[in-house]
């Protein structure tokens, strides 16, 4: 049921706005307020299929609804993957769910990190916090086909050592050379022997053949602007540097407009944008 | 090691680009290549900051002593970077600690070395500020950064 796929047809099949029950197969903490919920849609959503980038409406009975994006394997089947902060009353309440509970799912929707641009290309995932969550469907849809990229360089900051997420992954990443990952943190202590200081400063530890790399970053909206600004200083064309933006998605199908920024709405636009379409966005207040 | 040898790895360092012959000349009189092995001090707090660092491989961090809670380390500076500036500006002290954290080579100056070459010569002197400012405009940016404590920002229901 991918929207941007489907067909006139199918589109009338299926009503974005209908959720699906779907059981919850495992809950995994990834560190003290941040866990992936790994849905079993074999029976509920068979069909189900979606882009690198793209999220989901998921619906805790009887309180409402929430847009998380999809943070596992687009080629994994029968189950998917959000990865959630627990920040306001909905994501607690996800968050005290357990195996077999019931949530409800809608989507996927929105755009996608255009992963095929990078074919060919260097490519720089650059992300903090938990923006690694979007961009882990792109590191595992570049491995699928691994040889037709170039350097694959992951740039991750977090707060702290304990608050990074992915970390055996990231490791493996690190480890199988298939991979070069950087990954820094804003405080350390003396058991933390990495990097220290914000993650654009990563930049300066990379080679980069800039004309012909491509860049996707997500995080804390500021932590992007910064990174977008270190890119386009780095001579990474402006038009090679995506973003994903955030914003209050309540309908995720442009009707709404709680998520309107501007003159786009985040959720039907977006997530996903090219540097140039957002960029004069980025700077304004009250936006 | 031979004058030659040590200009071509100054050479190497994103620090020297492009500094013209003359004052590449000085600033070697001042050089030493250094090595330090992980866990070693490379500077101290409250100590004679008589040096300071260009970082060719590994990495060292700040660290500052908060009671009770053991070394706190605040940033890093890897391959390319320089460590310390308090050289230059008096009362010319460590206000950190640098601990390699890995086992590091770098190109060490001698600060009082430089001073007095930087007092006689101001184009020379001049162009060490201009190096160092940069150095440290983007440490202020990047603690401000650090400062706004942005990975704690995220409010919104859990997109991203």
């Amino acid at each position: 049921m991918t929207l941007r796929s489907a067909s006139p047809a199918d589109v009338d099949a299926v009503d974005p706005m209908i959720t699906n029950p779907v059981p919850i197969r495992r809950v995994v903490w990834e560190n003290d307020d941040t866990f992936t919920l790994t849905l079993d849609i074999r029976d509920a959503l068979p069909a189900f299929s979606f882009l690198p980038g793209q999220f989901n409406m998921l619906y805790v009975y009887g309180m409402g609804e929430v847009a998380i994006s999809i943070s596992s394997d687009p080629g994994k089947k029968g189950t998917i993957d959000h990865t959630i902060h627990r920040v306001g009353s909905l994501t607690t309440a996800l968050a005290h769910m357990k195996r077999g509970d019931m949530i409800g799912v809608r989507g996927p929707f929105g755009s996608s990190w255009p992963v095929n641009v990078a074919r060919g290309k260097d490519v720089i995932i650059a992300s903090g916090g938990i923006g690694l969550a979007p961009l882990r469907p792109v590191v595992y849809s570049i491995l699928r086909a691994r040889k037709d990229y170039g350097r694959v360089i992951v740039l991750y900051g977090g707060r702290s050592a304990l608050d990074l997420l992915f970390r055996v992954e990231l490791e493996e990443w690190g480890n199988n050379h298939e991979v070069e990952t950087l990954v820094t943190v804003d405080r350390g202590d003396s058991s933390w022997k990495g990097h220290i200081g914000v993650v654009t400063g990563l930049l300066s530890y990379i080679k980069l053949d800039a004309r012909n790399t491509v860049a996707y970053v997500c995080g804390p909206e500021i932590m992007m602007r910064f990174t977008a600004d270190e890119l386009e200083a780095r001579d990474i064309p402006v038009e090679s540097i995506y973003l994903s933006m955030e914003r209050n998605m309540k309908c995720a199908i442009g009707f709404c407009g709680h998520c309107q920024m501007g003159p786009t709405f985040i959720c039907k636009d977006g997530p996903v944008y090219q540097l140039p379409q957002i960029r004069p966005l980025l700077d304004k207040k009250e936006l | 090691m031979g004058t030659e040898d040590l200009t071509q790895i100054l050479l190497q360092h994103p620090f020297i680009q492009g500094l013209g012959e003359d004052h590449l000349k000085t600033l070697i009189g001042c050089a030493k290549n250094v090595r330090f092995q992980e866990g070693e001090y490379v500077i101290r707090e409250g100590e004679a900051a008589s040096k300071f660092f260009l970082i060719r491989t590994g990495r060292v961090a700040l660290e500052v002593e908060v009671s009770g809670h053991g070394g706190l380390r605040i940033q890093t500076s890897g391959p390319g970077e320089v460590l310390g500036w308090s050289w230059l500006i008096a009362p010319y002290r460590w206000h950190y600690s640098g601990v390699a954290v890995a086992d590091t080579r770098a190109i060490s100056l001698d600060g009082e070395c430089l001073r007095k070459k930087c007092e006689a010569d101001s184009s020379f002197g001049y162009e060490m500020l201009k190096r160092l400012a940069e150095v440290m405009e983007r440490r202020v940016e990047a603690t401000r950064m650090q400062l706004i404590d942005m990975y704690g920002l995220t409010t919104t229901g859990g997109h991203k």
